[in-house]
């Protein structure tokens, strides 16, 4: 307790659940801090962290940036569309570069898949994994749980759905871990095209029914469609896909119960998700942005404890 | 420096004497009689706590600002008093210099600061690296109009800052090597303070 297990996070795989408490309770004390008149500790003054990111990104690099600046670090910020990425460089060569400025931190995005372990183990530095690919997305599912626990008290014993785009998505894999680790039943739901094939392996039920699945859970994801990816096509129209899978009120108001809804943006509006949805008090979707500050508050501030 | 070494002989003559890590240096009896006149003390200078606000440091401070409210609400019939308790962890300036990280209690200071009179409460004031962190902590909730330090036990020729208590129950003298250790009824089970050899 009180020290994390690991130096980088990579992706939740490697965490485990007292790692997690501790980030929470962790984030419990940063939240109460950026709700402060002066939003700001002096904790991080002596480190300097790198933001680097091969893909684009809106909502995690703010995030970041935010937490980071809050903890009264130095930050460089890196997209690779203005860098000498474009010229030939290597990953390594790249954030070699960057470290032998005095970079403690590596916050990095990347298409590739295994793009952060590979830097951690070759690189000096504290590696932090802000999605790669379609693998890992470590701090979106820890905010997830984290906002699930902040509504309903427990993440243990609640019942999540996932729905929508399962085979491109970071955010499904790691909510799957984190989830399950914290002790919830995870079923994933949505087209068959987008379902990995051998999903069940990890210990999640799929349900090809999205009413079924949303009056079986406690909490939706509603995932967005990763149009970006997808080099062929896995359902016929975006109109099919928003009838069948698509969330809107009359469907949400026809259940019997009242459940969470949860996007980790950003959202297609009226395709996963109709807007009198994400805008309902039923939706958690801006909690999860503020959230999502503490949760990587904690993340830099515990692993920056461990940084010699 | 003559003094400090004089206690240092004293504290060790009398350890070898006595061959005993742990001494009592204040009895529940004593902490209670400390507290009143700590409390009256406070209104002498504070009157009626209109303008003054208490805050309580993290993590052990907070008994003490917690008695001292409860005897000044109780026994000596102030009317209302704010309260507050400050969590210094993330000011602090041993950051990354212990081996783990240093973990955060609860801040909770639902009231402003701004032109109030504040008065820091902690247990011990020892090398007054947390009241320097206090003091930086306290400008997130606004600026004071004056700042006063209340503090159970202050150990002498130990402090890295130059940082006074306004207030004291008690003046130490200890050698680093050993520790002043609190003990609060609602915590320990008793009110007392020790003076244990930490080596």
């Amino acid at each position: 307790m009180s020290q994390l297990s690991v130096n980088h996070l990579l992706g939740i795989k490697y965490l485990n659940k007292n790692d997690i408490d501790l980030i929470f309770e962790t984030a419990d004390h940063f939240k109460e801090v950026i709700n402060r008149p002066i939003k700001k500790v002096p904790s991080l003054r002596d480190i300097t962290i790198a933001n680097i990111f091969f893909e684009n990104s809106t909502r995690t690099k703010l995030s970041f940036e935010l937490a980071q600046k809050r903890l009264s670090a130095d930050v460089i910020s890196f997209s690779a569309a203005q860098s000498s990425v474009k010229k030939g460089e290597t990953l390594i060569d790249t954030v070699n570069n960057i470290l032998s400025m005095k970079v403690n931190m590596v916050v990095m995005r990347h298409a590739n898949p295994g793009a952060a372990y590979f830097l951690s183990k070759n690189v000096k530095a504290s590696i932090i994994n802000a999605g790669d690919g379609a693998h890992e997305h470590p701090t979106q599912a820890l905010l997830d749980s984290y906002s699930i626990r902040e509504k309903l008290g427990d993440v243990g014993g609640k019942k999540v759905v996932i729905v929508g785009d399962i085979l491109h998505s970071r955010v499904a894999l790691s909510n799957i871990y984190a989830l399950q680790m914290l002790g919830a039943e995870v079923k994933v739901c949505g087209p068959k095209t987008l379902i990995p094939k051998y999903i069940e392996s990890l210990g999640v039920k799929v349900e090809p029914n999205l009413r079924k699945a949303l009056e079986w859970c406690d909490v939706a994801n509603m995932l967005r469609v990763q149009n970006e990816r997808m080099d062929v096509n896995y359902f016929p129209s975006t109109r099919e896909y928003a009838m069948q899978y698509g969330l809107d009120k009359k469907l949400l108001d026809s259940l019997n119960k009242e459940i969470l809804i949860m996007h980790p943006g950003p959202i297609n509006r009226g395709v996963e998700i109709t807007s009198d949805v994400a805008d309902s008090s039923s939706s958690i979707i801006l909690n999860q942005v503020e959230n999502g500050v503490a949760i990587r508050m904690a993340v830099i501030y515990l692993l920056a404890s461990k940084i010699q | 420096m003559f003094f400090s070494f004089i206690a240092f002989l004293i504290l060790n003559l009398s350890k070898q004497h006595n061959n005993m890590s742990q001494k009592i240096l204040l009895t529940s009896s004593e902490v209670n009689i400390i507290l009143h006149r700590l409390a009256c003390q406070l209104i002498e200078k504070h009157l009626d706590f209109t303008n003054t606000v208490l805050i309580g440091i993290q993590p052990r401070g907070i008994f003490l600002a917690d008695r001292i409210a409860s005897i000044l609400t109780n026994e000596y019939n102030v009317k209302h008093i704010d309260l507050g308790y400050l969590d210094i962890t993330f000011f602090r300036d041993d950051f990354r210099k212990k081996d783990k990280p240093l973990e955060a209690n609860q801040t909770k200071i639902d009231f402003l600061v701004e032109d109030k009179k504040v008065v820091f409460i902690d247990d011990v004031l020892y090398t007054g690296r947390s009241i320097n962190a206090a003091l930086t902590a306290l400008q997130s909730f606004g600026r004071p109009s004056e700042v006063e330090l209340l503090v159970l036990i202050d150990r002498r020729f130990s402090r890295h800052l130059p940082i006074q208590p306004d207030y004291r129950g008690r003046q130490v003298d200890a050698i680093n090597e050993e520790k002043v250790k609190v003990y609060w009824n609602e915590k320990n089970g008793e009110d007392a303070v020790y003076l244990t050899d930490n080596s």
